[in-house]
């Protein structure tokens, strides 16, 4: 009994350093993290008044989304469902059947590769000032959904892999084939004159 | 010799690790003060949209936030319930977008300006008129990289 009474047992207390390393972590890991994720998008620049160039774009190559004040959502005057969006995007870029009334393809050269058929197509994407920015936001999700599977299916069919794990030139390439084109105008009702 | 052969080699003096874990804690500690400082205090209701086609913010420090969306409770009494665009702690008006995105670009470096993306945290019942002057005057900023906040849709 007296001998235990001299050697109070002493508490390990290495682990606490780790315990705590494992709370750094996590809350590096949370704050980095937060909310810093979302949608890539490259506004065109404002044209110069002097050089005025009309673009031509052949009415076949465009693809009309509309966004309306109910968050109706119709392509080519046609209402579809936001869930038919990705389909149809996909197919009028990419027109397997070759159809006249989707987009054309245009041989382009590109460096590494060759002569590759390109696509013409351009979706314009249109809303109204009442358009809430939830349906905008889905309906761009939808279009950089089909742009991205288009990639991935190329890029599987070119290298065997999936667009991501692509190394810089390869991306490149496949960036070339499938360029995101999506033209956005102001909304036209009640625009202001600044 | 026989000082190491005998009882004392036996009992090596342990290295005390008590005091490892405190200053880890203190580590600890310092990382949760400085990353919720970083914040700017935020005044309006961003409740963004979800979405599954998100990519990452490639570069946080050269990434400017604009938050559009009602007052939160606290502000309605002073501001009301219309849509607001807050830039750093105040609201501001589209006009002020200029000012706010031209001192963001001169606290840069000259070759990362390019690069400078504005982050649009913007609350899912916003209308889309609001946004589009936002996009417009970006545009003549030449502050073109944006990017729509989205929260990752499973």
């Amino acid at each position: 009994m007296t001998r235990n009474k001299k050697e109070t047992p002493e508490l390990n207390s290495t682990s606490t350093a780790d315990i705590s390393f494992l709370l750094i972590c996590f809350f590096l890991m949370t704050s980095s993290m937060d909310q810093s994720m979302g949608i890539n998008r490259l506004l065109p620049p404002i044209p110069e008044e002097d050089t005025k160039v009309e673009i031509q774009i052949k009415p076949h190559n465009v693809l009309q989304v509309l966004v309306d004040g109910q968050d109706r959502l119709s392509v080519n005057k046609k209402q579809i469902d936001i869930r038919d969006l990705k389909l149809t995007a996909k197919e009028f870029i990419q027109n397997p059947a070759n159809d006249p009334a989707k987009s054309s393809k245009k041989e382009e050269n590109i460096p590494g590769v060759g002569l590759v058929p390109v696509s013409e197509a351009v979706i314009s994407l249109q809303n109204v000032r009442s358009t809430s920015y939830e349906a905008y936001l889905r309906v761009q999700n939808e279009l950089t959904a089909a742009y991205n599977e288009l990639r991935n299916e190329e890029s599987t069919a070119r290298y065997g892999r999936k667009f991501d794990d692509l190394n810089e030139t390869q991306r490149d390439v496949i960036t070339k084939i499938y360029r995101q084109r999506i033209s956005e105008s102001p909304p036209k009702d009640t625009r202001k004159n600044r | 010799m026989a000082k190491f052969t005998g009882k004392k080699a036996k009992k090596l003096a342990g290295f005390n690790t008590a005091s490892m874990g405190d200053i880890v804690f203190i580590l600890l500690f310092f990382f949760m003060v400085t990353t919720t400082m970083r914040e700017s205090e935020v005044k309006v209701r961003t409740d963004v949209p979800k979405a599954s086609e998100v990519a990452k913010l490639e570069r946080k420090d050269l990434t400017v936030y604009i938050n559009i969306g009602p007052p939160i409770a606290a502000e309605q009494a002073r501001y009301g319930t219309d849509t607001r665009i807050q830039l750093n702690d105040s609201f501001k008006t589209v006009d002020d977008i200029r000012n706010f995105i031209a001192s963001f670009r001169e606290g840069l470096d000259e070759k990362d300006r390019p690069y400078m993306t504005t982050a649009l945290k913007i609350d899912k019942e916003t209308r889309m008129g609001i946004v589009s002057d936002v996009k417009e005057e970006l545009r003549r900023c030449q502050a073109l990289k944006i990017m729509y906040n989205a929260l990752k849709a499973e």
